[in-house]
């Protein structure tokens, strides 16, 4: 099933054969596991894919989060709160993807704090009223899928498993966040407009999780090569709108596009090109709430540094009074004998 | 453009998933929380103090939740974030079974978020020590300990004789959750009591924090012939134990004047509700 030398080596200097191995496996569309040798350009790929994903997960907790102690009724208070506890999983299930792969999580989260790991831009921006909860998990967590269920085949064995589970949940999110906003939609004017100002909010920056286009992706040619990848970014995107405007019309909401119209020639909506300059300032820290975003999460992982050192300084004093158990036992069987 | 395939969850979005009234969603399989249970209250029952036990735990269950949701991505650690949020989950599905049950016996007929959104907080029945700031993990922690420990205790003997048959239910399902409730913080208390110098100290001064709250608990309701003297006596021989293992102590306080059971209530109670009801009074004509 898989290639089974353990060995790890830097690229260039791979043993003959294991190069040879690996690209079989690719070829035929089976996994890489953990212990089989892979070119470092491809674990570095991963492991930098994968920790974005998981901080993604994390930071992604952050928008949404804010609405759990103000969701408008006890119902969607649970399923709010249910949603954002199955994205610290995500994230959770993604770092353990990671360091399958040699990654720490502890240092994962360093580089995400210093800014030396991205997660996807569209969490910086501001969730404005509890219609951004409907619209998060309809356009946001659509995208999301639309990205991540290809991901289910992807050739990393740990990732494509961790992503089958969170594709499941994922699809949830959105089922939810449809039925809250078709459930607004039939509540009050004020509702409807809520609604209507946050899908003119969330429209751009969704399609701009597909990231950049194809000809201007530097990472995506050796991804696709390893399988890591499976569609292009462009592909992805016209999937996501072809799915999408159906949706809002039985919605009741208008897609803010004025270029958006259906293409007979093509089978697929043309539609407009997102602001790709906001895209780069966003990505790039400029996005109206990336400050806000790391801070909190640094102030997390800053404020609960005394509970990890708790934590771990309980456990050395359980194994040296386990160690001392056994020495005083020892000792008494030796007197006995 | 190559066909992408894959079998898409989003194509369906909009299909008909057969779902009667069309307001499924995760997590919610239930709009009558109380379904298949009977929920005639017996003749023997005096439905004024059923009404009044049912609203004071759901208050300490609400507001607890509450608390709980303010630690969301504000955990030290993401296997504790996960466990916190269950917690406060649990705490939510108690208090929404717990209003309902109030409505059906209180005679108004309210449903749960009218108790949750449409009180004020000297309309609400829980006891202080539920409603205090989070603080640091080391007071969420205390906090959670006694008050999983106290809740259990009761839940156990409601789970057991609690003459109103729903009461009696939701007690027995409260039951395992608090067990856990209860096991998580007892774990943490101890792992920050023998921990470090610093996690030492923060526990100790969490625990001087809770002392002064600690009698309200074991005042007379909620009632059923729940011996409140029981209670304390248990709640305090488990508390004892934990802190026991845990190197600490618990202080000594003489208890604030007041009850939370009477709606005497501390100054971070209103903000609190002011939080969880804003969206809801700002649009009181509006469907969820």
């Amino acid at each position: 099933m898989t290639t089974s030398q353990g060995a790890r080596s830097d690229g260039g200097g791979a043993e003959p054969g294991l190069q040879e191995q690996f690209d079989a496996t690719i070829a035929k569309d089976q996994r890489i596991e953990p212990r089989d040798w892979m070119p470092e350009g491809y674990r570095r790929t991963l492991i930098r894919q994968i920790a974005q994903h998981a901080h993604s997960e994390i930071i992604g907790m952050q928008p949404e989060g804010e609405w759990i102690t103000k969701a408008p009724s006890l119902r969607r208070k649970a399923i709010l709160f249910a949603k954002v506890q199955d994205e610290a999983g995500h994230g959770l299930y993604l770092y353990s993807a990671a360091e399958t792969l040699g990654a720490d999580r502890a240092d994962l989260t360093e580089r995400l704090i210093e800014g030396r790991q991205k997660y996807s831009s569209i969490f910086n921006y501001p969730t404005l009223t509890f219609a951004d909860v409907g619209v998060i998990g309809w356009l946001v967590d659509g995208a999301a899928i639309c990205n991540q269920v290809p991901l289910c085949r992807t050739s990393y064995g740990p990732y494509a498993r961790a992503m089958v589970r969170i594709c499941k949940e994922e699809s949830f999110h959105q089922r939810q966040g449809y039925e809250l906003l078709m459930t607004m939609m039939r509540g009050t004017d004020a509702q409807r407009e809520m609604v209507q100002d946050a899908v003119n909010r969330w429209w751009w920056p969704s399609l701009m999780m597909f990231g950049p286009p194809d000809h201007d992706s530097p990472n995506s040619a050796a991804s696709m090569a390893w399988k890591i990848k499976r569609h292009s970014n462009d592909e992805l995107r016209q999937r996501f709108v072809d799915m999408t405007v159906p949706q809002a019309e039985k919605l009741g909401v208008t897609l803010p596009d004025p270029e958006l119209r259906w293409n007979e020639e093509r089978g697929h909506y043309d539609f407009g090109t997102p602001d790709w300059a906001e895209f780069k300032r966003v990505i790039s820290g400029d996005g109206p709430c990336n400050a806000q975003r790391i801070a909190r999460r640094r102030a997390a992982h800053e404020e609960g540094a005394w509970v990890r050192e708790a934590a771990l300084a309980h456990a050395a004093k359980q194994a040296a009074r386990a160690g001392r158990k056994r020495e005083d036992q020892s000792a008494q069987e030796g007197a006995a004998a | 453009m190559s066909d992408v395939t894959d079998d898409h969850v989003f194509l369906s979005l909009t299909a008909d998933h057969g779902d009667a009234d069309a307001r499924w969603a995760f997590g919610t399989g239930f709009e009558d929380p109380l379904h298949g249970v009977d929920t005639t209250v017996p003749a023997t029952v005096d439905a004024a103090e059923l009404a009044a036990c049912c609203l004071a735990l759901g208050d300490d269950a609400l507001v607890g939740a509450q608390r709980l949701a303010q630690w969301c991505t504000r955990a030290p650690e993401l296997e504790e974030e996960m466990a916190l949020a269950n917690i406060g989950l649990d705490l939510l599905g108690q208090a929404r079974l717990l209003y309902s049950r109030t409505g059906q016996v209180d005679g108004s007929g309210r449903d749960e978020d009218a108790y949750a959104y449409f009180r004020d907080a000297e309309d609400f029945r829980n006891v202080r020590l539920a409603e205090l700031p989070n603080g640091d993990f080391a007071f969420s922690i205390t906090r959670l300990l006694v008050l999983s420990c106290w809740r259990l205790a009761v839940f156990q003997r409601l789970a057991a004789t609690a003459p109103d048959p729903v009461l009696k239910a939701v007690a027995a399902k409260g039951v395992n959750e608090l067990a856990y409730h209860r096991q998580f913080a007892a774990d943490w208390a101890v792992r920050l009591g023998d921990g470090t110098e610093e996690s030492h100290r923060r526990m100790r001064k969490a625990l001087a924090g809770v002392a002064p709250y600690l009698d309200e608990l074991f005042a007379a309701r909620p009632g059923f012939g729940i011996d409140p003297a029981e209670v304390r006596k248990e709640t305090t021989a488990v508390l004892r134990q934990v802190l026991d293992a845990a190197g600490l102590e618990l202080p000594g306080a003489e208890a604030l004047p007041g009850q939370g059971r009477e709606g005497d209530h501390t100054e971070h109670l209103a903000p609190l509700l002011a939080e969880l009801q804003s969206v809801a009074r700002a649009h009181p004509e509006a469907t969820w």
